[in-house]
């Protein structure tokens, strides 16, 4: 069971009131009639789903209905924080792995 | 490989059935496999057999990183069926349909396939005009498929409730009747015994990290046991087929996320066929211990936990309450998880990638199991050939820049 912290709530529910809605800062292309097929195919269907730190959508869809963003890790599904939309992660897969290696490099 | 039969029970009866025969060797890796398959599930395996058996490619290595089957081909609730809705996949599932007919005779092992048929439930009109439109497809693509009505529902499964006093009363089905259940782990290990047999090497506890090319071309795969050169490699590995895509370095239209399923204490037989609702959403067989089989929908959220959470377990078992009352009190026993790689259009991917002499195998989401024999057959044929099998070649990764998808989301009986 996810225990997540809508951002827009200030308060940690439970996941029954969430929905999550896939990875999350992917941009529309400004003039999808001049994007090739590779371009639109890309953006309608390819996901990174990665295994590891992933950005996602989410909302509070029973509760305030509001969207905001999630950084969780996708094996140990981890939440390391949420944010709203228009913000920026404050946590992704280079911070970690540069945290890890410093706390590797101080017990060395 | 000693045949098995019911002279050799009897026979390995008298030494206590101390001195069967280890079912495959633990080779160590070959410099060099003209085929490497990535991935010991039911379709890699099944791969392997079908390269070496049919097409005569023998010198084939199977990569597994932990034991063979122990991803979704030991996880998943069996169901077989082919009455999907498009021609493309009807093909492909049917000719999995056949292979399954005459399986265990062609491997020399019981792999406890059971046509005891397969019922999807109609809970609304349109969950009617919809089914009568499949079936009618089934059978112009030569699959077998009736629609009844509520009644005749009721008649053939005792204790399903089809009152009018449910929330989401039953308006009718659609049943196949050659559907049903096989044994997940006699086929993985009945492929796996058979392939060994035809001189395939199954490398277990090998985890591969990369892949070598060497001007673009794939040459072999990097693992924990060093580096395995293979003139064609073929990658089968389910839920985690995007993190592969990425090693070899490109994308996959994939997301990777937890199904579950569960079972529950044996009990006296209650439930003879396979049904299924995707009003609802769940689904139960029994298996021939007893217990009954339980699963449905996936975690909306990506993972590569192999474990899910626990809103989804309590939809789901209200589903088969909704279904079957009479089970409102059976007490579940286990539960676990799988991670499924689901595709947009609820299609498998079996394709040529952008590096040469790589193809993937993958997106069989949650519904792989059935196809397990057709998928591994036309997997190598294609690997053999270098080119991709007619049956496979509508399922090529490039239909997601073209469009030319092949919907079977809404459309077929959907899911597993
Ligand atoms: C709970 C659940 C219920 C399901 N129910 C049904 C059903 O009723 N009917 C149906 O048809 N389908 C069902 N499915 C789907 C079905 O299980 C799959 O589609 C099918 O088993 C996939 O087989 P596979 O051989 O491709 O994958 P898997 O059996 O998952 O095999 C992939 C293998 O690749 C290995 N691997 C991964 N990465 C590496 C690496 N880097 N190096 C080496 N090896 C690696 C894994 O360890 C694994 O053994 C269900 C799935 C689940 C999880
Ligand atoms: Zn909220």
């Amino acid at each position: 069971m996810l225990n997540i912290f809508c951002p827009h709530c200030g308060e940690t529910r439970s996941e029954e009131e969430f929905h999550a809605h896939g990875q999350a800062h992917i941009v529309r292309p400004e003039n999808p009639a001049e994007c090739s097929d590779e371009e639109w195919g890309d953006y309608i269907f390819f996901r990174d789903n990665p295994r590891g730190i992933h950005h996602e959508l989410w909302v509070h869809s029973g509760g305030c209905r509001k969207f905001f963003n999630a950084t969780r890790h996708t094996v140990t599904y981890e939440i390391y924080e949420t944010y709203k939309i228009g913000e920026k992660p404050s946590v992704t897969e280079a911070s970690v792995a540069a945290a890890k290696a410093s706390a590797q490099g101080v017990t060395a | 490989m000693q045949r098995y039969s019911g002279f050799g029970l009897f026979k390995h009866a008298f030494s206590h059935h101390e001195n069967w025969q280890r079912m495959w060797r633990n080779p160590t890796p070959k410099p060099v496999y003209d085929v490497i398959i990535v991935g010991g599930g039911g379709h890699g395996l099944a791969t392997a057999y079908y390269l070496a058996k049919v097409f005569g490619v023998k010198n084939v290595a199977v990569v597994e990183k932990g034991w063979l089957g122990g991803g979704n081909t030991a996880r998943n609730t069996t169901i077989v069926r082919s009455n999907y809705l498009w021609d493309e996949s009807a093909q492909l599932y049917e000719h999995a349909m056949k292979l399954w007919e005459g399986l265990s005779q062609d491997l020399n092992y019981n792999v406890m396939f059971s046509q005891r048929g397969v019922y999807n439930l109609c809970h609304t009109l349109q969950d009617m005009r919809d089914s009568e439109r499949r079936v009618s497809a089934n059978r112009l693509n030569g699959v077998d498929g009736e629609l009844l009505d509520a009644r005749q529902v009721a008649e053939e499964i005792p204790y399903l409730d089809c009152s009018k006093n449910t929330r989401y009363p039953i308006m009718g089905s659609t049943v196949q009747r050659r559907g049903g259940v096989a044994r997940h782990d006699a086929v993985a290990w009945g492929y796996a015994r058979a392939a060994d047999a035809l001189g395939v090497d199954l490398l277990q506890q090998t985890e591969v990290t990369g892949f070598r090319k060497e001007n673009g071309v794939v040459i072999g795969v990097e693992t924990n046991r060093g580096f395995i050169g293979g003139k064609r490699v073929g990658v089968v590995t389910a839920g985690n087929s995007g993190h592969m895509a990425k090693l070899a370095g490109f994308r996959l239209p994939l997301e990777s996320h937890p199904l579950q399923a569960l079972v529950s204490e044996p009990i006296k037989p209650v439930i003879d066929s396979v049904i299924m609702s995707n009003a609802v959403h769940g689904y139960i067989s029994q298996s021939d211990k007893g217990d009954l089989v339980i699963g449905a929908g996936i975690d909306g959220w990506n993972g590569y936990g192999q474990r899910g959470s626990y809103p989804t377990i309590e939809h789901t078992l209200q589903a088969i309450v909704e279904m079957f009352p009479v089970l409102s009190r059976v007490r579940m026993n286990r539960q676990w998880g799988g991670i499924v790689d689901t595709s947009p259009d609820a299609c498998p991917i079996i394709s040529k990638t952008p590096v040469p002499n790589l193809f993937f195998n993958c997106g069989w989401g949650t519904g792989g199991f059935k196809a397990t024999p057709g998928s591994g057959h036309v997997f190598a044929a294609s690997l053999a050939k270098g080119e991709m099998h007619p049956l496979a070649k509508p399922f090529a990764m490039d239909r997601f820049h073209t469009g030319a998808l092949i919907d079977e989301h809404g459309a077929a009986a959907v899911a597993h």
